[in-house]
């Protein structure tokens, strides 16, 4: 192999890799940037320059923290680095303060503090099942440290629009790989500190509990897979717990020796939002108001329903927030919830009944994380990444896996794009998309070898190309434009919406026929 | 297929970085009442598209030359002409005769951006490729390799999307050229490389290879026959495209005289601005430009440039090979640059040569003190950076085998005083020293403020050891050229 010339070391390839997504990410530095890079100045001030006591009282600023307390510890110490750049970033009354050197030292944290993801993606390519026998470009690591590595979504929402998933999403990944290699409490540690960074990892933490309850609490299991109760391990169990309570007290016991439970817990679960963001998540809330408002317009049109009695923002509203149904029922936050659990509960039984390992429990996972961005409540389009990382990993050992990787993270990347809605980031979310969407398809045909993408599947994805032209090109130069600006958002997330929920069904399917290949019913 | 995959990775790559580059300030951003490049650029849109041709390059009432006047051949202006009647189409205020003087916008720069974007498509980045796939050996993953560096040059990259120029065009069309000499296409080359010419007149530095390249190959083929045959029909088109070209001038003797007045300002003097060449670093210790009449110093130039241009254009006359030819550009545009009159910064942007990884850097770092002008650090570092890492990485360039480094003549000769792997190891070190003093020089400019007395001192510093690693690289490489046997059966090399 002509890359990797016999002087480079194994791991030549994986710095170079690493350090060619960081120069990208510099060169970004003075890129758009959204409302969440004043969110974190403003947490960095808040931190700084208040007391613990008033962190999650202070409200100076319309974003207030709403992130569980490791995170603002975090911030914490960031402040101190940002003391070196601008002192005057840690004002909290200097709103929108957006100065050369803040805006060099956010970028600069977010593209340092990536190294913990760098890390994790390494640990995770030592628990792949290496072939020796194949080139550099076409190795199972190869591919998925570029996957993850030089992820799409993960690049526009951390590096432009502003966030730090890359780190937590590095120690999310890290505590996957250290479940792998059976150092389930390391694993588990690094988990809880993961929900007390940021607590939409909620969503997967059903996958943990049920997992760690079966495959570390019970030692043993029976011949034919199900769990030997007899093998309980109360010990572990208390070591486990132990683990989980520390962090947690860690985490919130300050909070609750003030006796400031409750504010905090409101500003991390503000229900008062509506069903849908203000761009509708590719989910299924998005096609049920669909289907809600065709079907008022056409009860409109068939008389059979008295367009006074409709609620005003039906007809004219675009994408808001408090959507109020008409023709099909209302729906609220419990019904939310029992739709998430309903979608994620037979993949936790198949998980109890039959694990596989680590494997099994990243499936278990990338459902979980797929279920709740499709039925949850005020889901974001940026969780689909919770879904699309982990399953990178399934999709280089798997070829039906391969398949919905690539419907899933080319529709939930396509989904992101409108969150870069400025002129001069458009030749950057093609180019970028392009390049990421070449790179899984090419690499994961080469893989496993044979078509990956039936006519169908293809035809629809191909459909993306049309879509993107229309909603960034010819739609603006249209009159509706000023009028009803929310069609190109609409008619993203409804038609992306289609592919996600297909990629959910798909992973069911998969998971219930294909039998567990390696290690059928065991934990390791 | 797999090929195609990695050649459309390494364009979007390419591009990517452009477009990131892009973001930053350009020449002369928000600095009335001159401005810079960017807004020369603007005025030719404005000037081209409201003025009729002979009025171009004249000093009128409506085309004041001292702001910002054409300097560049009548393609260039051609060129701005497009993109004028492109803008007037988005927005007439961009291009309003007199009233957009000094017009900013973030749309407009948005607009000026795509421009160079468009022209690195169509014309620069499928010449990098061509080149490389059908005029370098190896394997196809290292063809695909070689691309992607020359895609990533820090200089050119920053110099047309950060500071604001158009020589990928320039370069593009030069590099056609060379792909079509190098195909055996030579009339389709020499109307390509005269295109160039006619875009830019520094392109003179690359002409005199094509010249005797060209002319080496039809003695070859004997001055009777064949060869006077091929030498006619290239003149005929080359003259034929300039006639095209400068057609709405050749109606009066005066206004190509006027042209070319504006095209070789030779009242202008040896030099301006600190640049790296000689007579800027002899001038710290001799003040050449008081020392000797205008006059003078022409001549002196003309002379010394043509000196160091002789040897290795008379080696490629005699024997008319690509691999003689790829070293002559080389040669003949160093020298040009090393010893002609008015010379500046971005006259150095050489498309052709991955392995003296040195000095490409090096050209990106001789241009440190117009970026920092620019306020482009940030990109300078951050594609310079990783232009190394990719070339040391994807090339391997320390641990190749001083043969593969075209070091052999120099190795033979060395022989008797060093070992081989003394000889690497030397080779190494100079690398990892040049590398060391760019690096310090860059940071020295960027951070610290030089003293009082020597307010010049960082871009005085960063010509003088620029232009050192240049005289280094000429003698090398007029060495390697020279030193090749006459006869060598077929190409043995890359690049």
């Amino acid at each position: 192999a002509v890359m990797a010339s016999p002087m480079n070391s194994d791991s030549g390839w994986f710095l170079a890799l690493a350090l060619g997504v960081s120069f990208i990410k510099c060169l970004l530095i003075n890129a758009y940037h959204s409302t969440d890079f004043e969110v974190h100045r403003n947490w960095l001030a808040v931190t700084h320059s208040m007391p613990v006591s008033k962190w999650y009282y202070e409200a100076t600023s319309e974003w207030t923290l709403d992130y569980p307390p490791f995170f603002a510890w975090f911030e914490y110490g960031l402040s101190h680095v940002a003391a070196y750049f601008d002192k005057e970033m840690l004002v909290v009354r200097n709103l929108n303060y957006a100065s050369p050197a803040t805006v060099l030292f956010q970028r600069l944290s977010v593209i340092v503090t990536d190294v913990v993801f760098i890390y994790a993606i390494k640990e995770c390519c030592k628990c792949l099942r290496e072939d020796k026998g194949k080139e550099l470009l076409w190795k199972p690591s190869f591919i998925l440290a570029t996957l993850l590595l030089w992820n799409f979504g993960l690049i526009i929402v951390d590096h432009i629009h502003f966030q730090y998933n890359g780190f937590l999403f590095g120690v999310l990944l890290l505590s996957v790989a250290r479940h792998f290699q059976s150092r389930h409490l390391e694993g588990a540690l690094l988990f809880s500190v993961l929900l007390n960074l940021k607590h939409i990892y909620l969503y997967i933490a059903p996958a943990y509990g049920v997992f760690l309850l079966r495959c570390f609490c019970f030692t043993q299991s029976k011949t034919d897979g199900s769990v030997h109760w007899k093998s309980f391990s109360p010990f572990r169990f208390v070591v486990l717990g132990s683990i989980v309570l520390t962090t947690f007290a860690l985490s919130f016991g300050p909070f609750i020796a003030l006796g400031q439970i409750p504010q905090v817990l409101s500003r991390l679960f503000p229900f008062k939002r509506g069903l849908c963001h203000a761009y509708w998540a590719p989910n299924v809330w998005a096609l049920y108001n669909i289907v809600d408002k065709v079907l008022s317009m056409l009860g409109v049109k068939l008389g059979m329903l008295d367009i006074n009695k409709l609620p005003k923002a039906t007809m004219t509203g675009g994408l808001v927030q408090e959507f109020q149904h008409t023709v099909l029922p209302s729906v609220s936050p419990l019904v939310t919830l029992i739709c998430t659990l309903l979608s994620i509960l037979p993949a936790l039984f198949h998980m109890w009944y039959r694990p596989s390992g680590g494997r099994g429990f990243l499936r278990c996972i990338v459902i979980c994380a797929l279920g709740s961005f499709m039925f949850g409540w005020h889901v974001h389009e940026k969780a689909i990444l919770m879904a699309i990382l982990p399953l990178s990993w399934l999709a280089v050992e798997h070829r039906e896996d391969a398949r919905t990787f690539l419907i899933l993270s080319t529709t939930g990347h396509f989904s992101l794009f409108p969150l870069l809605f400025t002129a001069q980031e458009l030749p950057i979310k093609i180019l970028l998309m392009l390049l990421f969407t070449i790179f899984s398809f090419t690499s994961l045909k080469k893989l496993f070898r044979g078509r990956l993408v039936s006519s169908v599947e293809a035809t629809y994805l191909l459909g993306l190309i049309p879509l993107a032209v229309i909603c960034e090109l010819v739609y603006p130069l249209t009159p509706w434009h000023h009028t009803l600006p929310f069609i190109p958002l609409l008619l993203t997330s409804i038609y992306c919406a289609l592919g996600v929920t297909y990629s959910f069904i798909r992973l069911y399917i998969s998971l219930l026929t294909v039998p567990s290949t390696t290690s059928k019913g065991k934990c390791q | 297929m797999d090929n195609w995959s990695l050649v459309s990775m390494c364009v979007l790559l390419g591009l990517t970085t452009r477009w990131a580059v892009s973001f930053n300030s350009y020449s002369g951003a928000s600095k009335p009442p001159m401005f810079g490049d960017y807004e020369a650029q603007r005025h030719w849109q404005e000037v081209a598209y409201n003025l009729p041709v002979h009025e171009w390059y004249l000093n009128t009432t409506d085309n004041n030359l001292s702001y910002w006047g054409l300097d560049y051949p009548p393609l260039t202006a051609y060129h701005s002409l497009l993109c004028a009647y492109v803008a007037k189409l988005i927005n007439p205020a961009w291009v309003e005769l007199h009233t957009s003087r000094g017009y900013e916008s973030s749309s407009h720069k948005l607009f000026m951006r795509t421009t160079v974007l468009i022209a690195d498509i169509l014309l620069y980045i499928p010449a990098v490729f061509l080149y490389c796939f059908y005029l370098s050996n190896g394997s196809s993953k290292k063809k695909v390799a070689t691309a992607l560096c020359i895609l990533l040059y820090p200089g050119l990259i920053l110099i047309d999307y950060g500071h604001f120029q158009y020589n990928n065009v320039s370069l593009g069309l030069a590099l056609w050229g060379v792909v079509g000499l190098g195909s055996g296409w030579d009339l389709l080359g020499s109307l390509a490389f005269t295109l160039a010419l006619n875009y830019k007149q520094m392109e003179l530095y690359h002409s005199l290879p094509f010249f005797c390249y060209l002319l080496g190959k039809c003695i070859k083929q004997g001055l009777v026959g064949r060869g006077l045959f091929l030498l006619l029909k290239i003149s005929l088109s080359v003259l034929a495209t300039f006639a095209l070209c400068w057609l709405p001038f050749l109606s009066e003797p005066q206004q190509v005289l006027q042209v070319l007045h504006r095209l070789f300002p030779v009242a202008r003097g040896l030099f301006e601005d600190k640049v790296a060449n000689t007579w800027c670093s002899l001038n710290v210790l001799i003040k050449i430009k008081t020392l000797l009449s205008r006059d003078a110093q022409l001549l002196l130039s003309l002379a010394l440039t043509f000196l160091f241009v002789l040897p290795s254009s008379i080696k490629l006359l005699t024997k008319p090979t690509m691999w003689q030819f790829k070293l002559a550009l080389v040669n003949s545009s160093l020298a040009f640059f090393l010893f002609s009159f008015q010379v500046h910064e971005k006259s150095i942007l050489l498309p052709a040569l991955p392995h003296r990884l040195s000095a490409v850097l090096c050209l990106a770092c001789s241009m440190l003190p117009l970026l920092l002008k620019d306020g482009l650090l940030l990109p300078y570092a951050v594609t310079s950076l990783a232009f190394l890492f990719l070339c040391v990485y994807l090339l391997s360039a320390l641990h190749r085998s001083s043969q593969e480094l075209h070091l052999g003549s120099c190795y033979n000769l060395t022989r008797g005083c060093l070992s081989a792997r003394n000889f690497s190891l030397l080779v190494k070190c100079a690398f990892g020293i040049s590398m060391a003093a760019m690096a310090v020089l860059s940071t020295a400019s960027a951070a610290l403020e030089p003293p009082a007395r020597l307010p010049d001192l960082f871009p005085v510093l960063v010509s003088i050891f620029s232009c050192m690693h240049f005289l280094a690289s000429l003698l090398y490489f007029n060495f390697v050229q020279l030193t090749e046997p006459p006869s060598r059966r077929g190409q043995k090399k890359t690049n």
